[in-house]
């Protein structure tokens, strides 16, 4: 800044970005196609290879979040639809599943990441669609990494000896009922049964409501790929569906991703009964920024960590503690880099942000914004445009932040990040450590001892060092403390669907 | 005819009398709790009687409350950084320590077994066993994380590792009718994994676990690593199982009417367990296992870009 300026214009500097971004900046839409999405008015429930009409003839509507327009209905699965499900994918298991040999159940695996593969762009856009994710995201990580574990897996099907120490002969489970979100619709279904299947179980997968298109798309793809009947079924609906598939006698296994009140409840209603658990359950991870950090590139990582996927995302770096003595400058560079973001149209490849999920997370994120800012901290917001019909909300940091306060202690599954500082090591790791979640955590030095020492002491199933939200079906993935226990991805992934002598 | 007797007793008497003036006193141990390296009696000032099968008293052991619980807990958690940290190799070493202890003193541990009702050689079989199953464990210190770990081949320019770490404060409910065995397997794998421990000791054999706190005092195992208590389960389980800053259990046992709030009380933070059924036997084979060590284990993945 020129020696010349005002004083005025100095302290203004200070505490306001100094780009504008907005201004001079514009780009002309660059929207994919939906045309080649092929989507039917209405779909009905996957059971023992088929498409099936509910037994009580419900069915509801899901709505692409950024047009607020009605995509499809879909059934809506009671008891009844749940029991002939868990009886189709045991029968699967007995007859067939846990028969064949475990080389042609890996190729039926294989077969699947492959028509996905080609089937991606499809995927793609209707993952977008559906869910309201930019399609810059689905295609590059949704569906890529979702056919990566379908493919991963499929090779792990005739080596399980090689999954368990000791020699110890291992065996299926039986039927895994799986119940899956809303913020990586495609992904968390292959993070499900891909595994699943090729440990040798049969799968009764249940997608969230607001978001079962790709699911049932996925359904077509097990048709395609030949997949015997029954070996995966799918049933639609709301929480009512989920706790049918808890509730049925005939599972052996419930893998669930969600919220940490839903896992405990879960968990409880599994008691006295033996049913294996696996939970992947909700997160409020510390992204830590030293002053030795390369501050451009952690600036990148916190972006990536809380606006990616509109922060609908377990493991988002949501509490955000850079070392004071760079913290100016950080919050200028974060802030100009906000201003940068685009929200709006997910099917639009310049989009950053799309459309939050659903009105009733629109309306859970507001009211966080509005208890934020009622507890004291400080609320920024970019000023970008954003569509007039749809879920929508801008990037937002919240500073003068308390870890006491419920923005930094509750999960809020949005845009919101909040920050703290932080002087020595002893303190953010305790501050960092001090919340009933351990997902994630991120750690950004350029020293690499620090590296090490720091996330050896993060009470965090997941550490990125230097980077954030990366994934990989060969890397385990899953929480401590109440973000769940069991691990998803990689040999440790496969554990939960066997049994070892 | 009647005279002769009273005369011969007298005499016995006398006898007696004469013997128990000169007799030394044994010292009589004053069975107590283990708490932060420490052996506090019950904050409740509370004692059951233990009796041996003829009715003799044995000791009069501590009935711990709540409040003991929570002081161990207490303990437990602030030991958990630090027994977490020492090394593989360390820990190893502790728990050879602990065996090496044990078997020096073994008499005493098989004439406890021995007056809570099992026969001499019975008693010392559980006591070489005992022993055995600390050197297993002591020897997997350094190597389960070398079996359970992975790099993982990522497809970006990541270096990426899986390792695990201890899950941290765990509340261990030991076998009621193997006392002193029962007990050490299931302590080894928690501890050998670097996380520390309350244990709620067997009610009706508590003497091995008591006196084993000794062992553990004299091994260099940090204070507060591991806490046992006496008492019963009907009062403790609850508290032990539904404490927030617990974050797994280890449950001897198949009693419906415990197994059942356990696990409820598990849900209420997401601990993890792990069950040992009663129908254990503790003598073989299956009663030690690396995957004993894994099920109150935490897989951390580390994730860190390669380039310059």
């Amino acid at each position: 800044m020129a020696k010349n300026n005002s004083k005025s214009a100095k302290a203004k500097s200070a505490v306001k970005s100094t780009l504008q971004f907005n201004t001079s900046w514009s780009y002309a839409p660059a929207p994919e196609s939906a045309d080649h999405v092929k989507l039917q008015s209405s779909y009905d429930l996957f059971i023992d290879g088929k498409f099936t009409a509910p037994a009580k003839g419900k069915y509801f509507d899901t709505l692409n979040p950024a047009t607020e327009k009605k995509l499809a209905s879909v059934a809506e699965a009671t008891t009844e639809d749940v029991d002939l499900a868990v009886q189709s994918a045991r029968r699967a298991y007995d007859k067939v599943w846990s028969k064949m040999p475990a080389k042609e159940r890996g190729k039926y695996i294989f077969r699947i990441a492959r028509i996905l593969q080609e089937r991606a762009r499809e995927f793609s856009v209707l993952e977008s669609m559906d869910g309201g994710k930019p399609i810059r995201e689905s295609r590059t990580i949704d569906i890529p990494l979702a056919a990566a574990h379908f493919f991963y897996y499929a090779g792990w099907a005739d080596k399980l000896e090689y999954a368990v120490a000791g020699n110890r002969p291992v065996r299926a489970l039986g039927v895994a009922g799986q119940i899956i979100p809303w913020n990586f619709p495609l992904l968390m279904a292959a993070w499900k049964i891909a595994p699943a299947l090729a440990a040798g179980n049969t799968v009764v997968l249940k997608p969230a409501e607001t978001t079962p298109l790709t699911a049932l798309k996925l359904a077509e793809i097990f048709q395609q790929a030949d997949l015997p009947p029954g070996v995966v079924n799918i049933v639609t609906g709301a929480g009512a569906t989920g706790a049918a598939i808890v509730q049925h006698p005939g599972i052996d296994k419930i893998a669930f991703t969600g919220s940490t009140d839903i896992g405990k409840g879960i968990q409880k209603a599994l008691v006295g009964r033996d049913t294996k658990l696996t939970l992947e359950l909700g997160g409020k991870s510390a992204n830590i920024i030293f002053e030795d950090a390369a501050l451009d590139q952690a600036v990148e990582g916190i972006i990536n960590g809380i606006y990616f996927n509109q922060g609908h995302v377990c493991c988002a770096g949501s509490r955000l503690f850079v070392q004071e003595s760079v913290a100016g400058m950080l919050i200028r560079k974060l802030q100009d880099r906000m201003q940068t973001l685009i929200v709006g149209d997910p099917l639009d490849k310049n989009t950053d942000i799309g459309a939050i999920n659903s009105r009733p997370q629109l309306e859970k994120i507001e009211e966080y914004l509005k208890i934020g800012v009622k507890e004291g901290a400080e609320l920024f917001q970019t000023k970008c445009e954003i569509p007039k019909k749809g879920f929508w909300v801008r990037p937002t940091l919240f500073t003068n932040v308390a870890q006491s306060h419920r923005i930094s202690q509750e999960e809020i599954f949005g845009p919101v990040l909040t920050m703290q500082t932080f002087r020595t090591v002893e303190e953010v790791v305790e501050k960092a450590n001090n919340t009933p979640y351990g997902l994630a955590a991120g750690v950004w030095t350029d020293k690499g001892s620090k590296v090490f020492s720091v996330s050896s002491q993060l009470r965090a199933g997941v550490v990125w060092a230097n980077t954030y939200n990366k994934f990989d079906p060969t890397a385990p993935f899953g929480g401590y403390k109440e973000s769940g226990k069991g691990r998803e991805g990689g040999l440790h992934g496969l554990l939960p669907y066997l049994e070892v002598a | 005819m009647s005279d002769k007797i009273k005369k011969f007793e007298d005499k016995a008497r006398e006898k007696s009398e004469a013997e128990l003036s000169q007799k030394r006193l044994g010292v009589m141990k004053t069975y107590k709790l283990y708490v932060d390296g420490k052996f506090p009696r019950t904050e409740s000032g509370r004692y059951y009687e233990l009796k041996n099968s003829e009715g003799a008293i044995l000791a009069n052991v501590c009935l711990s409350s709540r409040k003991d619980f929570r002081d161990a807990q207490t303990a437990a958690r602030a030991a958990t950084t630090k027994w977490a940290k020492a090394s593989p190799y360390n820990r190893g070493q502790i728990l050879y320590r602990m065996a090496e202890m044990l078997e020096g003193r073994s008499a005493q541990f098989v004439e406890e077994l021995t007056s809570e009702g099992l026969t001499a050689s019975e008693a010392r079989s559980e006591v070489e066993q005992s022993i055995d199953r600390l050197i297993y464990y002591a020897g997997w210190s350094d190597k389960y994380q070398q079996v359970f770990s992975a790099v993982n081949p990522v497809a970006s320019s990541h270096f990426n590792f899986s390792m695990l770490e201890p899950t941290g404060v765990v509340s261990l409910i030991a076998p009621e009718e193997t006392g002193l065995l029962g007990l050490i397997s299931m302590i080894a794998p928690a501890i050998v994994g670097g996380n520390t421990v309350v244990v709620l000791a067997s009610y009706s054999k508590p003497l091995g676990a008591i006196t084993f706190s000794e062992v553990l005092a004299t091994s260099d195992l940090p204070a507060g690593v591991v806490n046992i208590l006496t008492g019963t389960r009907a009062e403790l389980i609850s508290h032990m199982t539904s404490h927030m800053d617990v974050n797994a259990i280890s449950y001897a046992g198949s009693e419906e009417k415990e197994l059942k709030p356990l696990q409820e009380n598990a849900a209420l933070n997401v601990k993890r367990v792990s069950l040992w059924k009663n129908e254990m036997d503790w003598s073989s084979e299956e009663s030690q296992s690396p995957y004993r060590i894994l099920e109150l284990q935490e897989t951390k993945t580390t994730w860190h870009p390669v380039g310059i």
